[in-house]
């Protein structure tokens, strides 16, 4: 364990390398984030379905490539495919739980997440599956860093897309229903808003970012049906450290936790990598926690 | 005593003699009511969604395993003494997680156990010696294969019964209200003078008892131990508890028994008929019972027949 983590300062190249890989895992996460930052904050549910959204749009695409397409076509397919699954979602489920309480809403995610985990294990089997772009990688420094090229397509079209999100927020009419809707749902409803077709959206979009996350996902590392839930766990942690509704801290927060279990794995060894996923997490909470606690506060 | 009572002991007694083919499967029974009502205590008496109850489970089961392991003991002392040990384990763990945890409410509490339990999985998957991903073997029983499951299956009953009585006790005691009260409505209760992190965590540490002494008997009656398969398995036991709790009826004290009863039986007669789509079955199962059916069994039998299976206590309303 010690002996990877003095490499670090033998070799401080090695650093570099793990910093920039990092980063560009760390805008997959930034992605991810921000759909169950839009449903949390909209909805008011904690979606742990999230994460399986990602790792279905990485099915979606290893799909669409036995179907003989590029890879790339997979990234739009899959966050239309996701946007389906979201909307059918929020049709059959979600609806149903918006307004009750968050003890129903936790336990039906939750029920979905290991629906589709399960699901996904019968039908594509329980492999590590990953797809090669064919776009080849960068070496940088006598090839001491390695940055692959879709890596970096996926840290650009994470930027847009947030871009994206947060202009269709702010400037569109169905934005700015978004917006009144996680403001005052009721008041909402008052003014014209149909607030159920808003959740639908809402939901359906959020489905969708994962689906492109998912998408990137399969491409740049790799899927198997159990990924769900780090992913899950992965989104919830940049949400609280960044707040809701704070799109450039979900930027940062996204990627420091990429940077963090980069190097974490290199120092633990990858076995290791999941449960300190798992572990930052409880540490964060507990640190938020303790910090309000002082205030006579809690985590709401 | 009711009736009943002496009904369910008598049948309780007589089972394995009646089924003798089955005697695995309901000492088996008794761990899933275990893990049942075990969970009920949070989820449903306190309102706290735990994804993470399992962790106490297999804290035990690996507790007693290495006390088999390391004791030098003969086979009975050492696991009746492992098992204490693996709820005395267990409850300190509780006592640690729960002042971490349990200051927080709701959702992060939830998501925070939910990450507990995979963490534990992962930690005990490269943790060498307890096995790491190979997994620890528990000794070989020193008798006959039959009696064997006969003393497992009063073991568990044993200590079935201790947690049933111990928890029926609470609930009507100062702790079930103050509980109670906790999951109607958090601030009110901290506003009235309880301490309510203080109860909370002294909930978790009751439930960690009850899971970690057992989980150390059914790591035995297994056989195996793997880190992610049967000790911190979210996809088996983890889910299992929550299902029957909730199938049975949560926040009552029988819902979680019926359910655990229903839901064992169900799964040995027809689980082998789904061919490997159990585990999805689970996950439809779950959504379907917290959207269709979320007052359980027995809150169903209370709402159409309130004059036979009301409680006798003066409950609030069931919807958290």
């Amino acid at each position: 364990m010690f002996d990877n983590f003095m490499i670090l300062f033998d070799a401080p190249v090695f650093s570099i390398d793990l910093l920039v890989n990092g980063m560009l895992i760390g805008a997959i996460f930034v992605l991810a984030a921000y759909g169950m930052a839009l449903v949390w904050g909209v909805m008011n549910i904690i979606n742990v379905a999230q994460g399986e959204f990602v790792m279905l749009g990485g099915y979606v695409t290893l799909v669409v490539v036995k179907l003989g397409l590029n890879p790339l076509f997979g990234i739009p397919i899959s966050a239309l495919v996701l946007y389906a699954i979201g909307w059918l979602m929020y049709r059959s489920v979600i609806y149903r739980v918006v307004d009750r309480d968050v003890f129903t809403s936790l336990l039906a995610t939750f029920g979905i997440s290991i629906l589709l985990a399960q699901l996904t294990n019968q039908v594509f089997g329980a492999n590590v599956q990953t797809i090669d772009t064919g776009l080849g990688t960068w070496y940088f420094m006598n090839g001491d860093v390695t940055v692959a090229i879709i890596k970096v397509i996926a840290f650009v079209l994470a930027v847009f897309l947030g871009l994206v999100l947060w202009l269709f927020l702010k400037k569109s009419r169905t934005g700015q229903a978004i917006r009144a809707t996680s403001q005052n749902p009721r008041a909402a409803r008052i003014l014209g808003i149909d607030t159920h077709r808003i959740y639908a959206t809402t939901y359906s979009v959020s489905a969708a970012l994962c689906g492109a996350a998912g998408s990137l996902v399969v491409m740049a590392w790799a899927v198997h049906p159990y990924i769900g839930l780090p992913y899950t766990v992965r989104s919830f942690m940049v949400v609280i450290i960044a707040g809701l509704g704070n799109l450039p801290g979900v930027i940062m927060a996204g990627l420091g936790l990429g940077v963090a279990e980069n190097f974490a794995g290199f120092i633990l060894g990858t076995e290791f990598q999941i449960a300190f996923v798992f572990l930052l997490m409880i540490a964060v909470l507990v640190w938020r926690n303790f910090a309000l606690r002082r205030q006579r506060k809690y985590l709401k | 005593m009711k009736i009943y009572h002496y009904i369910i002991l008598l049948l309780a007694l007589a089972a394995p003699f009646l089924l003798p083919d089955y005697r695995t499967q309901l000492a088996f029974l008794w761990v899933m009511i275990i893990l049942a009502l075990s969970w009920d205590i949070l989820g449903g008496q306190m309102g706290y969604n735990s994804f993470g109850n399992i962790i106490f489970f297999g804290i035990g089961m690996y507790t007693c395993a290495v006390f088999q392991r390391d004791a030098g003991l003969s086979y009975y002392p050492a696991l009746l003494l492992g098992m204490g040990l693996g709820g005395i384990v267990a409850m300190l763990s509780a006592v640690i997680l729960g002042n971490a945890l349990l200051g927080m409410r709701g959702h992060y509490f939830s998501i925070g156990t939910l990450g507990l339990s995979i963490a534990a999985g992962e930690l005990a998957g490269g943790w060498d010696f307890i096995g790491a991903g190979s997994g620890m073997t528990t000794p070989m029983f020193p008798g006959a294969l039959g009696d064997r499951d006969i003393f497992f299956y009063f073991l568990f009953f044993a200590w079935t019964l201790v947690t049933f009585i111990t928890l029926r006790w609470l609930y009507r005691s100062r702790f079930g209200l103050a509980i109670n009260a906790i999951r109607d409505n958090e601030d009110k209760a901290e506003a009235m003078g309880i301490y309510t992190t203080r109860y909370k965590v002294v909930a978790w540490i009751i439930s960690a008892l009850f899971l970690g002494v057992i989980g150390g008997g059914a790591g035995n009656i297994i056989g195996f131990i793997d880190p992610k398969e049967v000790a911190f398995s979210g996809s088996t036991f983890g889910v299992w508890m929550i299902l029957m709790a909730i199938t049975g009826g949560k926040g009552t004290l029988w819902g979680p028994v019926i359910g655990a009863t229903v839901f064992h039986i169900t799964q040995e007669l027809f689980w082998t008929l789904l061919l490997g789509w159990q585990r999805v079955a689970l996950g439809l199962l779950i959504v379907l019972i917290v959207l269709f059916f979320p007052e359980g069994i027995l809150g169903w039998l209370r709402q159409r027949y309130p004059q036979r299976f009301a409680a006798n206590s003066i409950k609030p309303d069931q919807a958290s």
